[in-house]
């Protein structure tokens, strides 16, 4: 039964992309040659420049960043620690209309400096054009660096500071013992954040129609919305595919090579270099800018606009919208660990390999772009529905039309693909931590394995479930690119509601909904950061915070 | 028969062969001991005999029912058995009653409680009942992980190296009380050590595991001591005293005397493993079968001591030994040291030519 289930559940979750692939090899109206010889070239130059802009950009503040906040002392540290992911709560999409909003011609900045300056028209200053690649790059990189700076982090709290001593006693500086000890041993996990970086690069599609930046994912939409090819739409989709399976191949490759194992598990207190004065207030500086840009400022602006826009009868509507986005993510979140907890369990009771490769496929969802599952779900579903109403009609003469395509199944179901892999991930570490003994124990006292599951596993990994509920329901509130496509008519979420409220110039009015949204997004931040605060015995508040959390469990 | 009753048991990981054609029978109310190195592949067959590892060739009887086989598996749950594992796996989310009571679901309510105080009673953790596992030192771990095992009342207990979690000091007492507790409940049990005083001192029979997964030698524990089949199995009792050469006429000639061989042939090589508790030392005047030596060290181990010593002539000398001895050992003024040897201490095993 495990088997079958799990079986199931990837086969479903394979499904869209497989559809896509076909879909892209057995083309109705061929139109690849002409996409190769107009706009094919564009995306691919587009999409590498913008995945190499913010890759660099991630790297330089991520690394930086959690280098200063855990091995040096510098005014505001402290706060940074968790300060510093705070732009993750922030969708690129959203600070993107804002600063479009600030930055634009018509916008404040622009206009008080033609004010003071005497300036009148657009020839007679310079001005950074927002929207534009550049633009794209600043903006991901502002919200993205955050899984850079988590994951190097870690690593630096791994590594013991034996080595890094041993290094400065065999006489190399503080500078060239980080890029010759530190810097290497953290690369695998640097690598992972950077991983996830780009990703979320290729994924995006709300920043990148705002700013219309011609990546693969808005190439899927074009061809989709605008040529209506629905070949075309799967053949580009299949050529993002390829570079989704590239990254997924490079991040393996690095983690297998590069899998160190710590020498020495000393754990004592970090050295924290006193960085004084100027260099001091440099760090703070340092740390200050990308929060004060990637979270603080967008946020100020949109409370701002929020009040000044407040009308009750948008908020009514606004609150319709907010009620659906939160229906779904729950529903979507809620299932989504139901599968996951069978999937998990499944593998680690019957402990077989094709159970485990089935829920590591099923869980590749994650590293595939949104508007590509979009285009793979409404394959599967029309089809599906096609041939429903196909068989009614020559059995019963009657027509069934459209059971599944754009309801809110199809879009569950979306999530559900894409989303899997978070509570699978979740579920299966802390599964992982419960010791095989137990399962033995319980067994061995007369109970099978639904009940062992039920009085032994869900009790002892609880926590774990509600962060993995959590963490499905805050993407799903968040997401856009499959929303948009997949929704029922008229059906709004609040991401689609910023979404075309921005996209009209009408951010003032939507800046409630997105302000919501970002409110949801600081919920996994703050988890992050109390699982952070506990990461590391020995090491002041953690310390204090594991004992107490000892103590607790 | 009662108990437990394993036929050719052989178990592979992947390539490499674990368990090789084990057979083992556990008469109820006996204490079998497994003993053997770690890694040995002693685990994997406790884990088979409970239905935690999938049987690959043989077969497992628990009281005349046919748990296991080529196309049966019973799984552990309808096995009737107490497990008790090495890191005593005790819920951490339930309390020490509630953990004891957790195998007694098919009974009502009353009775259920009144089995789970009575085994608490029986390893005297009555007054910890309400506590988490948490706050139990490991040696009150232990014992509420043998309540658990017992409650349901197992037909067959097996215990994963129950003592290894334990220091050494508690280590005994908690043996002692749980060979006790088991003793009162006459039930078939088959435990794994890699501690060979632990084996003897808690097994009705002890059956020897080598390294490649085979049974070396099963027997009574002054059996296996006092007539190691192999010279594997007369090792795992410490360090041994080694003298090499060729039998004449029974015998081979050591400057301790003859030492007899067995029947090792006239001209074959013969290999003599003396145990450093066989070799007797004594002081002054001249010893019946004793021989002159020279005293190198002597370390004082509590109870007893080591010393080292180099014989001084015949056939042996210059060659180095060790010897147990009881007590502490005065390396200064003593006249001239003697060593001889006690003849049940002593085991030839013939050399393949």
């Amino acid at each position: 039964m495990w088997a079958a289930g799990t079986l199931a559940f990837t086969a479903l979750a394979a499904v869209p992309v497989l559809a896509v692939i076909y879909l892209a090899f057995t083309p109705g109206e061929n139109i690849w040659p002409h996409l190769v010889s107009t706009v094919l070239g564009g995306y691919v130059t587009t999409t590498l420049i913008l995945m190499l802009g913010v890759g660099a950009g991630t790297l330089i503040i991520g690394v930086g960043t959690a280098w200063l906040v855990t091995m040096c002392r510098f005014p505001g540290r402290r706060l940074f620690e968790w300060g510093m992911l705070l732009p993750m709560a922030m969708p690129a999409y959203i600070i993107a209309y804002v600063y479009t909003d600030i930055l634009e011609f018509a916008g404040p900045l622009q206009g008080a400096l033609r004010e003071i300056f005497g300036w009148s028209s657009k020839r007679d200053y310079w001005f950074p054009e927002i929207r534009s690649l550049g633009g794209a790059i600043a903006m991901m990189t502002l919200v993205l660096y955050p899984y850079v700076y988590l994951l190097s982090r870690a690593a630096f709290l791994e590594q013991s500071v034996g080595v890094f001593e041993a290094s400065r006693s065999l006489g190399r500086g503080p500078w060239r013992s980080f890029f010759t000890v530190a810097l290497p041993l953290a690369r695998p996990a640097i690598i992972i954040g950077l991983y996830l970086v780009l990703m979320e690069t290729l994924n995006d599609f709300g920043t990148v129609d705002f700013f219309a930046v011609n990546t693969f994912s808005l190439g899927i939409f074009d061809v989709w919305m605008n040529m209506n090819n629905v070949s075309g739409a799967a053949q580009l989709a299949t050529v993002l595919l390829v570079f989704v399976a590239f990254l997924v191949i490079g991040e393996r490759y690095a983690r297998r090579k590069q899998r160190f194992h710590h020498t020495s598990t000393k754990m004592q207190a970090l050295p924290g270099f006193q960085l004084p004065g100027a260099r001091g207030i440099l760090a703070t500086a340092g740390c200050l800018t990308p929060i004060l840009f990637g979270f603080v400022l967008p946020t100020v602006i949109l409370m701002n606009y929020a009040w000044r826009h407040f009308d009750p009868e948008l908020t009514q509507e606004i609150l319709g919208h907010a009620l659906n986005s939160i229906r779904l993510s729950v529903l979507a979140g809620a299932i989504a660990v139901v599968i996951a907890i069978f999937m998990a369990y499944g593998a680690r009771i019957r402990g077989s390999r094709l159970l485990m490769v089935a829920n590591r496929i099923a869980a590749m969802g994650y590293a595939i772009p949104g508007a590509v599952l979009a285009v793979g779900v409404l394959v599967v579903l029309g089809g599906l529905d096609n041939s429903i109403d196909g068989f009614a009609r020559e059995n019963f003469g009657l027509s069934t039309g459209l059971i599944f395509s754009g309801t809110i199944a199809a879009v569950t179901f979306g999530y559900l693909v894409r989303f899997l892999a978070l509570s699978l991930g979740t579920v299966e570490a802390s599964l992982g931590k419960v010791t095989p003994s137990m399962d033995g124990a319980s067994r061995s006292l007369g109970r099978g394995a639904f009940a062992t599951m039920r009085l032994v596993h869900l009790p002892l990994i609880r926590g774990s479930v509600l962060t993995a509920v959590l963490l499905v329901f805050v993407d799903c509130m968040k997401e856009l690119p499959m929303t948009v496509i997949l929704r029922p008519f008229n059906f709004q979420t609040l991401a689609t509601f910023v979404h075309q409220y921005a996209s009209d110039e009408q951010l003032g009015e939507a800046a409630l909904a997105a302000l919501s949204i970002v409110g949801v997004g600081v919920l996994p931040v703050i988890l992050l950061s109390l699982t952070i605060a506990k990461s590391r015995p020995g090491h002041g508040a953690g310390q204090i915070a594991a004992q107490i959390a000892e103590r607790e469990a | 028969m009662q108990g437990l009753h394993m036929v050719g048991v052989r178990h592979a990981y992947g390539k490499t062969q674990v368990l090789n054609d084990i057979s083992l029978t556990v008469p109820a109310g006996e204490l079998v001991c497994l003993l053997g190195p770690s890694g040995c592949g002693k685990t994997t067959l406790l884990r088979i005999a409970a239905g935690m590892e999938r049987l690959q060739t043989g077969s497992v009887t628990i009281d005349e029912v046919i748990v296991a086989a080529p196309n049966v598996q019973l799984p552990p749950e309808e096995r009737q058995i107490g497990f008790m594992f090495q890191d005593y796996a005790l819920f951490p989310h339930l309390t020490v009653f509630e953990n004891v009571a957790f195998g007694l679901f098919r009974q009502d309510r009353q009775t259920a409680r009144a089995r789970a105080l009575e085994v608490l009673e029986q390893v005297g953790m009555t007054q910890h009942a309400e506590k988490h596992p948490h706050l139990l030192s490991g040696g009150q771990q232990q014992r509420v992980a043998l309540a658990r095992a017992l409650a349901p009342k197992p037909r067959l207990v097996l215990l994963d190296e129950p003592f290894a979690g334990l220091d050494t000091t508690m280590r005994a007492r908690v043996r002692q009380q749980t060979l006790s507790v088991l003793k009162q409940t006459s039930v078939a049990t088959l435990m794994v050590t890699h501690d060979p005083r632990e084996a003897m001192y808690m097994a009705d029979r002890i059956k020897v595991m080598g390294e490649n997964g085979q049974i070396l030698q099963s027997g009574r524990p002054q059996d296996i001591y006092y007539n190691p089949a192999e010279e594997y199995v007369a090792r795992l009792f410490g360090p041994m005293n080694m003298i090499e050469g060729v039998a004449q006429d029974g015998s081979l000639a050591s400057s301790f005397g003859p030492l007899a061989v067995g029947d090792a042939g006239n001209g074959q090589a013969v290999r003599v493993l003396i145990r450093s508790e066989g070799l007797i030392l004594s002081h002054g005047g001249e010893q019946p079968g004793g021989t002159p030596v020279d005293v190198l060290s002597a370390h004082l181990l509590g109870d007893s001591s080591l010393v080292g010593f180099r014989v001084r002539e015949g056939i042996n000398s210059g060659a180095e030994f060790q010897a147990r001895i009881p007590g502490a050992f005065d390396l200064t003024g003593r006249g001239q040291t003697w060593a001889h040897v006690d003849p049940a201490q002593v085991f030839p095993y013939p050399q393949k030519q």
